[in-house]
């Protein structure tokens, strides 16, 4: 689905912006990545260069911009997942302010930005709605670092973009399925054995990555 | 660490991801996905999942003061991290249990529940239970079924059932179509996590009486 907020992010990150350590518009554009890239990858790779904006010049420019287009729809999940609207409007700003003070921890060879949007708005939904606590698995010594991989950074952006044309393009059925999954709607014995995702090559990218860490930590 | 043949199933990994599970599974999976680099893998694809679902959802406007309601909130700080990130832990068990047993192996308080079987009940949300048993080797856990499902994992130790031999790192997700009899490796005794989101079905009348006492 196509939005102003989308136009408006597209409309060139790096002319907007700065050059930020990390991943740089105009590197991604020599490197020649370009020719594989869609115009949706351009636009993830946009959000990475925002939130590393946010992280290294506190750039509330880049803030509006992934505000614009994200903040409406974690307040959309919310109220899907069960949250009224003045919770989920509350909610909302405080999983976008974590963005803020957490843009420090985001990786962009692990994952996208509207994945790790993801998992910030669902922590906050199992505090706030379920109000359980959520065992959480051991941390890794993985942090993001201080120059990742831009290749890495850039296979992964495309692979998750890849993922979410797959997603689009599910028979309604199944992808509704998937929906209710994430919304909460279905208890675990009720989601399908067999999602028919293609999942295989971000497990992939993560399994190494983890390889590599493990050796490392030897 | 021995390699880990049995693993978590897609509904339980996107369940975990999208924070749908009872408490109680959540245990168990964080627990495995510590000792399993597979599924720790799984997961981060399925919270990409969970990543595309939100970029594509029908948005809703937020309120007209929302972005400068969000700097403010930045700008006092008032929106704490209440998530302390779990480091790895020394020991049998890994962080995530420890945080419920509140220590490691030595700090659980076992209650016999007969057969020579012990457990200590873990604290967790009621939609679903999860304990620790201690299967001393050699012994059996009593024939059972499943009225819901049945999350086992191996801590320390290895037992075998109908289905297969589960080492340390292993689960096995039991459900309605499952009955078993698990029995714990000669040589160690088996430490498992176990969480259940209905009370088994025991086939004998023994177990069927001990299991009021032992609420499994």
């Amino acid at each position: 689905m196509l939005t102003n907020n989308q136009a408006l992010v597209k409309a060139d990150a790096a002319e907007i912006l700065p050059p930020y350590s990390g991943l740089n518009m105009a590197v991604f554009r020599k490197s020649g990545a370009k020719t594989l890239t869609t115009e949706e990858t351009t636009k993830r790779i946009a959000w990475v260069v925002q939130v590393n904006a946010v992280r290294d010049s506190k750039d509330k420019v880049a803030f509006a911009e992934l505000f614009g287009f994200f903040a409406p729809r974690v307040k959309s999940f919310l109220m899907k997942s069960g949250a009224s609207p003045d919770l989920a409007e509350e909610c909302t700003q405080e999983v976008m302010s974590t963005l803020w003070n957490k843009a420090h921890m985001f990786d962009p060879t692990k994952a996208s930005v509207s994945t790790w949007i993801f998992t910030i708005a669902r922590n906050r939904k199992i505090d706030i709605l379920r109000k359980q606590r959520r065992p959480e698995p051991e941390d890794l010594p993985w942090g993001p670092e201080p120059e990742p991989d831009q290749a890495e950074a850039i296979g992964l952006q495309q692979e998750t973009q890849q993922l979410g044309d797959a997603i689009a393009t599910l028979p309604p059925e199944q992808r509704k399925l998937i929906e209710k999954a994430y919304f909460g709607e279905l208890s675990h014995s009720e989601i399908a054995a067999e999602t028919g995702l293609p999942l295989g090559t971000i497990k992939s990218r993560i399994r190494l990555a983890l390889e590599r860490l493990r050796h490392v930590m030897k | 660490m021995t390699k880990i043949k049995h693993h978590l199933t897609d509904q339980l990994l996107m369940g975990y991801a999208a924070g749908t599970l009872p408490e109680a599974f959540n245990l168990v999976v964080a627990t495995h996905i510590s000792m399993c680099d597979d599924c720790r893998a799984a997961l981060a694809a399925y919270e990409a999942v969970g990543g595309e679902v939100i970029a594509e959802v029908d948005p809703i406007d937020v309120a007209e003061d929302a972005l400068a309601a969000t700097m403010a909130l930045i700008e006092t700080g008032a929106v704490k991290d209440v998530r302390p990130k779990l480091h790895k832990a020394n020991g049998v068990f890994p962080a995530p249990l420890q945080e419920y047993v509140k220590g490691d192996i030595e700090g659980v308080k076992w209650r016999k529940i007969g057969g020579g079987v012990s457990q200590m009940i873990l604290p967790t949300s009621k939609d679903a239970s999860v304990r620790l048993l201690h299967i001393p080797a050699g012994a059996a856990i009593p024939d059972h079924g499943h009225r819901g499902t049945e999350l086992t994992l191996v801590l320390q130790g290895a037992f075998v059932d109908e289905e297969d031999r589960f080492g340390a790192g292993d689960i096995e997700v039991a459900n309605e179509d499952l009955n078993h009899t698990p029995v714990a490796e000669m040589g160690e005794d088996c430490i498992c996590l176990a969480a259940t989101d209905a009370p088994l079905k025991f086939h004998g009348l023994i177990p069927r009486i001990a299991q009021r006492f032992a609420r499994i």
